[in-house]
């Protein structure tokens, strides 16, 4: 049994101490919307955050998640699509499949609250999750629209 | 959000369309507990609106609902397809809605929607005229039930954004109030629909925003992986790691008691599956289960063993295809100057984003499945052949694809296994989730091969004679032995062909010998994204091919429209290179520029890509230019990391730690040139990854002054 806080709710879920925390989210709490890609936090598909912080979520123990730990997933980044990271995504139609963007999302937001104007190198070192299909060209694009986006708000 | 599904033959007209396997088991009532957003039942009639045709449904308020029966894996086709559909429905872009056809619905309708087959980048390029003839018909029906309401000429009406106005009188209906009505009027004889010239498209041709965005940035999009139904089950397989082996024997017991298993079944001689009622335990339970294999008679083959069979097929005496005209072997010998050469790539994997997947329920005369296919045809006539449940009480409900890249098509391994599993728990929905390792390990790669080359010069540097020997696995072999006739497999010269529809080599040599030789192994080999036949025999500069393309014009222009864009022969700054590359195939001629730097430790950068595409016409040049772009990101990937070795009879890279992906720090700058002639309809998704590795090694050529011979760059020493 472990007590979660995501998307500001708190959960109580039934699950061994050495589950990943993205398999709790995705099967015990059933928000799907955060991947798995591989397991061994090589592509990032499972990016969420944790107390504001860009973490990969199928390589933390849901044992040792806090209550008080802040998750947040790709749900529960904006009420309607309304992170500038997400109207930056959409002007620049950056997905393909779209299976990896949750995670690419995730990161890019985590990347802003940090570095509000990121430079491309600090997008370069920011941005390590895998697309299989490519659209790497647009979420650097995409990042920067947001930055600017950001910095009006 | 639960969804309920209702189909009731009898209240439906004509045209009215009846959801699948409803036809034949008269109703159809199934309860659904699938996020919202995902619905596998077409509009229909009783929920008000009305089907004009098989393409179209048009709802009160003016939406018009277009079908599409080809699959979605990232490539655009959904959008696409709507725009040429729309384009000649002359409907309100903004009303536009997409749902997708079921196989069963194809089926029960006399593949009213034709083939649903998505690969070989014939998603567009194989249904355009058809699905324009749909929109076309649709709009000639509403202009029709528009004339027959007011009693006026068809030919006085003029049509704009879904609304016909009679300007005469001054009245004007839009296609919501007319669709009833249209749907009762007679289809237009085919031979009478004239389809708009290319020239004067408003929607299609236009770099309008995916259809298909919103649900991909929230996390709402519902992928096959994601699927949850009443009562499901989880499952995780393990195939015998080697190719061909067999299930020995295995001890349950060790895993009795451990939370939320509830059976272990063996699958089909070869493979062992835990289903569980969460994935994560199921996998926690088999790893936790003592397996013993009966791995074969391939323990012991390795990547060096079949380069050893490939080396050995380079000197064979039989070949099993070929292209020839005059007598490459004497021009060469006779040469002034001879060149040759050897190169070789390795198996690759398409290591797809999402995992393989299908999530199947088989009841005593029903059976369905809900998998994200490129060829959700094959997967109902797997479903059927595995369930042992005819055709018709069959239904497969299509997800988009988290990838696809020829993984998903022809071979259906993953409803076959689903099934198996899924028939040990009747009327429960099993999801079976390979996990990355077992999805690396039981591929169908793309094939091993090697090449040798040989070429003869004459005193001028003129190219006299050209022997290309390309030995490797059969394609065809594996998936469909029919295609090789008389021990000739055509297939595997993919891109040298000389008929110039699809993908024909695109420079003219006077003796020229091109040969297959066959060299089949245990690994299972299929289509992966594009051809990849490897054109870095040009060490030569842009002239040497022009000079060798003139009879190409298709080609050529492709070439130079890359060239021109790329500044070719202008400096670049220093340690920089360029290398370029042309190739054709789906039908579309494609040239690529490199501009690459490698660094005095051997470190490749790839700076910039020019890469020009002619694929005849362009229905969403935004999507074209992210499909190259895509296709740089997968073909650089091949180039720089990619390589499935073999060990002991099994596949060793099982994740992206060593099946390493391209990131995003090392993309370069893509630039799209498209120079669409107008010629023939052509892929857009594969043909210009076949110009990435090429052009990249020929670059690098022109950066170390040595030639690369052998993918990929991870294992080449380059300074
Ligand atoms: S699934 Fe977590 S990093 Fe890949
Ligand atoms: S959009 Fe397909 S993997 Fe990134």
């Amino acid at each position: 049994m472990a007590r979660l806080n995501i998307n500001g709710s708190i959960r109580d879920v039934e699950a061994e101490p050495d589950t990943p925390l993205l398999w709790v989210i995705r099967e015990q709490v059933g928000l799907t919307g955060t991947k798995y890609g591989c397991g061994i936090a090589q592509c990032g598909a499972c990016s969420v955050h944790i107390n504001d912080e860009v973490q990969r979520s199928c390589s933390i123990r849901v044992g040792d998640v806090k209550a008080t730990d802040r998750i947040v997933t790709i749900e529960g980044l904006s009420s309607n699509g309304s992170h500038p990271v997400q109207k930056a995504w959409a002007a620049i139609d950056v997905p393909q499949c779209g299976y990896c963007q949750s995670g690419q999302i995730m990161a890019a937001a985590a990347l802003l609250k940090r570095t509000p104007r990121p430079t491309n190198q600090d997008i370069d070192e920011a941005m390590t999750n895998i697309c299989r299909c490519g659209t790497y060209q647009r979420i650097r694009a995409a990042v920067h629209m947001a930055a600017n986006d950001t910095s009006r708000t | 959000m639960k969804k309920t599904l209702r189909g009731n033959a009898a209240k439906f007209s004509r045209r009215t369309f009846i959801v699948g396997s409803a036809a034949a088991g008269g109703g159809l009532a199934l309860g659904f507990n699938l996020p919202s957003g995902f619905d596998p039942a077409l509009a229909q009639s009783a929920d008000g609106g009305a089907e004009v045709n098989a393409w179209v449904f048009v709802k009160p308020d003016d939406t018009c609902v277009i079908r599409i029966a080809r699959s979605e894996m990232g490539q655009g086709t959904i959008t696409g397809l709507a725009q040429l559909v729309a384009e000649e429905l002359e409907c309100d872009w903004k009303k536009v809605q997409v749902e997708r056809v079921t196989p069963g619905q194809n089926l029960a309708r006399k593949r009213a929607w034709g083939e649903m087959s998505t690969g070989g980048s014939r998603g567009i390029r194989t249904s355009h005229d058809y699905v324009r003839r749909g929109g076309a018909a649709a709009r000639t029906m509403l202009l029709q039930a528009a004339a027959d309401e007011w009693k006026v000429p068809v030919s006085e009406l003029t049509v704009a954004d879904g609304v016909i106005t009679h300007a005469a009188s001054a009245r004007s209906l839009s296609y919501g109030k007319l669709a009833a009505a249209a749907a009762k009027v007679e289809a237009p004889d085919p031979k009478t629909i004239r389809l708009k010239d290319p020239k004067d498209w408003k929607i299609a041709g236009k770099p309008l925003k995916r259809l298909d965005t919103a649900d991909k940035l929230d996390g709402s999009k519902i992928f096959g992986i994601d699927v949850r139904l009443p009562g499901m089950l989880c499952a995780v397989i393990k195939d015998c790691p080697v190719f061909g082996g067999k299930v020995a024997s295995y001890d349950e017991a060790k895993i009795a008691g451990r939370p939320g298993v509830r059976k272990v079944v063996k699958v089909k001689d070869t493979a062992v599956a835990v289903v569980a009622d969460t994935w994560w335990r199921a996998k926690a339970a088999l790893e936790a289960l003592p397996i013993l294999w009966d791995e074969g008679a391939n323990a012991s083959v390795s990547s060096a063993t079949i380069a050893e069979r490939m080396k050995e097929g380079l000197a064979a005496e039989v070949t099993n295809g070929d292209r020839r005209n005059g007598d490459a072997l004497k021009a060469i010998e006779t040469a002034a100057k001879k060149v040759e050469a050897v190169y070789s790539t390795p198996f690759l994997a398409h290591a797809t984003m999402e995992p393989m997947n299908a999530t199947v329920r088989v009841s005593a005369n029903k059976a369905e499945a809900w998998v994200p296919t490129q060829n959700a045809e094959a997967s109902l006539a797997a479903l059927s052949e595995a369930s042992g449940v005819p055709l018709a009480q069959c239904e497969v409900y299509r997800t988009d694809l988290g990838g696809g890249f020829g993984r998903r098509g022809g071979t259906q391994d993953f409803v076959h296994k689903a099934v198996a599993i899924a028939k040990e728990f009747p009327g429960l929905p099993i999801k079976l989730i390979w996990s990355r390792e077992e999805d690396q390990a039981h591929d169908f790669y793309r094939p091993m091969s090697q090449c040798r080359l040989a070429a003869g010069l004459d005193a001028n540097g003129n190219l006299v004679g050209l022997h290309v020997r390309i030995c490797g696995q059969s394609i065809n072999a594996t998936l469909n032995p029919a295609g090789i006739v008389n021990g000739k497999d055509r297939r595997q010269l993919q891109g040298l062909w000389e008929e110039p529809d699809n993908a024909q080599l695109g420079y003219t040599v006077p003796n020229l010998l091109i040969e297959y030789v066959m060299r089949n192994t245990h690994v299972p080999v299929g289509p992966w994204r594009g051809v990849n036949t490897n054109q870095n025999a040009g060490k030569d500069p842009l002239d040497f091919r022009r000079a060798l393309m003139s009879k190409h014009p298709r080609h050529l222009a492709v070439l130079n429209a890359a060239a021109e864009k790329a500044d070719w022969g202008k400096p670049l700054p220093p340690g920089v290179h360029h290398g370029i590359a042309q190739f054709m195939n789906q039908g579309s001629t494609s040239a690529a520029v490199a501009e690459v730097s490698v660094s005095d430790r051997g470190q490749v950068k790839v700076h910039r890509m020019v890469v020009a595409l002619d694929c005849g016409y362009v229905v969403n040049p935004d999507q074209v230019a992210a499909q190259i772009e895509g296709t740089v990101a997968y073909g650089l990937t091949a180039t720089l990391y990619g390589e499935c070795r073999v060990r002991d009879g099994r596949m060793v890279d099982l994740n992206f730690d060593s099946y390493p992906i391209m990131r995003l720090a090392e993309m370069p700058k893509v630039e799209a040139v498209l120079v669409p002639s107008g010629d023939a309809w052509g892929g857009v998704g594969e043909p210009s990854i076949s110009v990435v590795a090429p052009a990249v090694l020929n670059a690098i050529h022109a950066a170390t002054g040595k030639p690369v011979r052998q993918l990929p760059l991870k294992n080449v020493k380059l300074v």
